[in-house]
């Protein structure tokens, strides 16, 4: 109601100023937003340890961790993941050096580490399945098959979307778009190898202990 | 022709003609009809009036917040529909059906209705209408030009949708679930319900929930990143506050129902044993889980009621908020209480003593919070002006009935209590009448209060007052008797009754739910009269109410950039501070604003997902790849748009603000 406004209240109006004329430009949210995206599959993840941390006892007369985990290749998997995390962030220097075809090497050394995690992965899978220990199996293996099996999803996807960024910045080089992009990415990608170190720890350390 | 026949089952899995289940019951077939009518006639007279290309430019492809929140709104309304259809097909069955009358509805039938009614008024009815109204209102409240994530806010939207269209598929094509809204397993597992029902249900939540979380991080990246300079968190309006608390409450439960649906799906697609009988598996796991989720889905649906609670009263008391500090901090307390109370929902589990006595405390707790917000409403009013408009009505009856509800929780909180009321009608009263006396009266407040602000013209108020009594006087006659009966002893989810002493108290519910159709039936009405009448109720201010925040400082409806110059905040109520410090509106100096373009890329992407879960539902294999597929692909080449962004030049900012300019003058 402008009616209801006294013209000139007391000086005030004078010495503030109520809009900002110069075209107001907030930051920008993004990595924000995805962080907080991350923290939401975090949860997600929290979920699945919990399930694992409740049913991981349930043998259901099959198989234990300590009867089926090879710890070697879990090792070798191990490395392949924490590797690629340093080339993802070799990478992202690369990139704040503004020197494309560096970023892209590191990037495809990244992809293909991970790639090389997924393989091992799924041969681990392969082998159960094949002797009968499947998820099916038991409550234990259903809440491994399925924490593991969700992260090695992510990894999947992970490389999926770093090969589509690698195809962007090849044609668009290393735009801001681009760089926020690889921002995320990098995110996502040490937030995988962050819940690879629990599932390790808590899943094939412990697993081969019990 | 067994070839054929493996081929069809491929392509169409367990669908057949059977499945069409409406064909098959005279309701089903009724309803269906009606359905049918009702969509033909609004695809005629959307291509009579030529409006397909108004309806995909302006609304299906929009990502402004405004249009998207209206959506949001409107899907919520049509799903109230459904929801109380429900609801008073359910009193219907339960007034009539008592020793050798069974009633109309078989008991399959009627335990499709109570699970459909529940999910679907928590997540497709108070959700949209939560979510809609923040969307619209929050960017305007810390005067910001849209969301922080435009495209995402549309996706969201059209995620939301598709997974309320499954849900509403599932009426006529297949059935719904039968076991109550949250699909406790082992009932909701494979042995015990091996058709699609639960596979709709899962689907249906999972699609929305996806929508859901993504539109609360879009709302917490908005509320932190994007309010106007000078707006403190501690000058942010009251509703933006709770909005926030929302939004992070959303964020840190919706992964919790999708990992749990997840595993729920896993147990019934591929036979894992997280939740079965056997070979380890653990119900009471899924019992914890979706608690965890589904206790501060209450609070999620709740906080921003109270939001739109703090704006009403002090504007139509005409007073700053009474313990505006406290309002914030009960609201930030009872965002962290709501993710420690979720056991208090199986208290009768026999988790012992000492954890049942915990959840007890903490659940208690919470009404200390929660008192200090009533007493902050109350004390706003104390000494204030009150003008009796119609959202300031439906926040007194709030209050009265809210109060109510939440003393009636506390019984429930005490363990010992609860074993006696635990699934009994008491706790079926006790939620509605918060879910009641406390969302839906906040959301009615809300769509009322800010209806002008979305449309330029105030909503009818004889027939907003006419809603209101309805509902308020149709919920105590609804929801009282169910006090006594569960205190009597009567369990939830009972389709028949022997003992012929009850039924004189589900007639009088029966008749309050009556009430509460005709308070549906007013507020149509309202709707319809409003838009009859809207020259004699427009707003030609932008603030029809006396305003206190920034939303009302812009034109009614708002420009699509929602402000020409960004506000500066310098005080709480900051369009209050603004008038009362003689502000003077630029009308010279536009420059060009920066916006986000439209696309159709977040409804393709949800379409597809709906498609993909269909496919899953059905256990249609090959639909169901194919549409995954051509998600992935669909979200690859969405991300090879760099072009999301064009100015709305200078001038055309200047006409824009010119009219106002002159509607302003012709209105002094």
């Amino acid at each position: 109601m402008t009616a209801s406004v006294a013209p000139n209240a007391a000086g005030g109006a004078s010495a503030l100023s109520f809009y900002d004329t110069g075209g107001h430009h907030p930051e920008n949210g993004t990595l924000l937003g995805f962080w907080l995206y991350l923290m939401s599959d975090c949860l997600v993840f929290a979920c699945l340890f919990a399930s694992y941390g409740v049913l991981g006892g349930n043998y259901a007369g099959g198989p234990t961790g300590a009867d089926l985990f090879e710890l070697p290749l879990v090792a070798v998997n191990t490395s392949l993941l924490l590797l690629s995390s340093i080339t993802y962030g070799f990478a992202v220097i690369s990139m704040r050096h503004k020197r494309q075809g560096a970023t892209l090497a590191w990037l495809a050394a990244t992809g293909l580490l991970g790639a090389g995690f997924v393989g091992i992965e799924l041969h681990e899978f392969a082998n159960l399945i094949q002797h009968g220990n499947g998820p099916q199996r038991s409550a234990f293996l259903s809440s491994f098959f399925t924490l593991v099996g969700t992260h090695g999803l992510h990894v999947t996807f992970g490389i999926v979307w770093l090969l589509t960024l690698m195809s962007q910045v090849a044609t668009h080089g290393l735009i801001a778009a681009n760089r926020r992009r690889l921002m995320c990415l990098s995110m996502f990608w040490h937030f995988l190898d962050v819940i690879w170190i629990g599932v390790f720890t808590f899943v094939y350390l412990m697993g081969a202990l019990r | 022709m067994s070839e054929q026949t493996s081929l069809g089952k491929l392509v169409f899995g367990r669908l057949t003609w059977d499945s069409l289940a409406f064909l098959h019951e005279p309701i089903l077939l009724a309803t269906f009809a009606g359905v049918a009518l009702g969509g033909v006639l609004i695809v005629a007279a959307i291509t009579y009036f030529r409006l397909w290309g108004t309806l995909w430019r302006d609304w299906i492809t929009s990502i402004d917040h405004k249009k998207i929140g209206i959506m949001y709104v409107i899907l919520g309304l049509v799903m109230l529909l459904r929801g109380f259809s429900d609801a008073i097909m359910m009193r219907a069955q339960q007034a009539i059906a008592f020793g050798d009358a069974m009633g109309y509805l078989p008991p399959h039938h009627y335990d499709q209705i109570f699970t459909a009614h529940g999910i679907i008024m928590v997540l497709f009815v108070a959700m949209p209408l939560v979510t809609g109204l923040m969307n619209f209102v929050v960017p305007l409240q810390i005067g910001a030009r849209d969301v922080a994530f435009p495209f995402l806010n549309n996706f969201s939207f059209w995620m939301t949708a598709c997974g309320v269209a499954l849900c509403m598929m599932s009426l006529f094509v297949g059935e719904f679930a039968r076991t109550g809204w949250l699909a406790y397993p082992p009932l909701s597992g494979i042995i015990a319900s091996p058709d699609v029902g639960v596979d709709y249900y899962i689907w249906s939540v999972q699609v929305a929930g996806v929508g859901t979380l993504l539109s609360g991080v879009n709302l917490i990246a908005t509320i932190v990143k994007m309010r106007a300079p000078g707006m403190s968190m501690m000058r942010m309006p009251i509703f933006t506050w709770t909005a926030l608390c929302t939004n992070i409450l959303i964020v840190v439960t919706f992964p919790v129902l999708t990992a749990v649906l997840a595993l729920l799906s896993l147990d019934r697609y591929v036979g894992t044993n997280f939740f079965t009988n056997d070979l380890g598996g653990n119900p009471m796991m899924y019992v914890n889980l979706i608690w965890i989720w589904g206790h501060p889905e209450v609070y999620i649906l709740i906080l921003p009621a109270f939001g739109i609670y703090s704006e009403v009263v002090s504007t139509f008391c005409g007073k700053r908020l009474f313990g505006y500090t406290s309002m914030v901090y009960a609201t930030v307390v009872i965002t962290l209480l709501s993710y420690l109370v979720w056991l208090h929902h199986f208290f009768t589990m026999g988790s012992g003593a000492s954890v049942n006595a915990f959840f007890g405390i903490t659940t208690m707790i919470i009404s200390i919070p929660t008192g200090a917000k009533i007493f902050n409403w109350l004390f706003t009013m104390y000494r204030g002006r009150i003008r009796f408009e119609v959202p300031m009505l439906w926040t007194i009856s709030f209050m009265v009935t809210f109060v109510v509800g939440g003393m009636t929780g506390v019984l429930l909180a005490v363990p010992p209590a609860d074993f006696v009321l635990h699934n009994s009608l008491f706790l079926v009263a006790h939620f509605h009448n918060v879910i009641i006396g406390g969302v839906l009266f906040g959301l009615m407040a809300g769509i009322t209060y800010w209806f002008p602000k979305a449309f330029g013209y105030k909503l009818d108020p004889f027939w907003g007052k006419c809603s209101f009594w309805f509902w308020t006087i149709g919920f105590y006659f609804a929801f009282m008797p169910l006090y006594v009966l569960g205190l009597m002893g009567v369990t939830r989810r009972l389709s028949h009754f022997d003992d012929h002493s009850l039924q004189i108290w589900f007639q009088i519910a029966a008749f309050g739910a009556f009430l509460i159709a005709l308070g549906i039936l007013s507020f149509l009405i309202q709707l319809l009269v409003s838009f009859m009448r809207r020259e004699s109720l427009r707003d030609t201010t932008g603030d029809p109410w006396h305003g206190r925040t920034l939303e009302w400082s812009t034109s009614s409806p708002p420009p699509a950039y929602n402000f020409a110059f960004t506000p500066i905040v310098h005080d709480r109520d900051a369009w209050h501070d603004m008038k009362q410090r003689g502000h003077v509106r630029p009308v010279t100096g536009f420059v060009p604003i920066h916006m986000p373009k439209n696309t159709g890329a977040g409804f393709v992407l949800a379409v597809l997902s709906a498609l993909c879960a269909f496919g899953l539902i059905w256990q249609m294999w090959p639909l169901a790849a194919l549409s995954f597929v051509a998600l992935i692909v669909a979200t690859i080449v969405h991300t090879f748009n760099y072009h999301r962004d064009f100015y709305v030049a200078a001038d055309e900012v200047a006409r824009t603000e010119d009219g106002r300019t002159q509607l302003l003058a012709s209105h002094v």
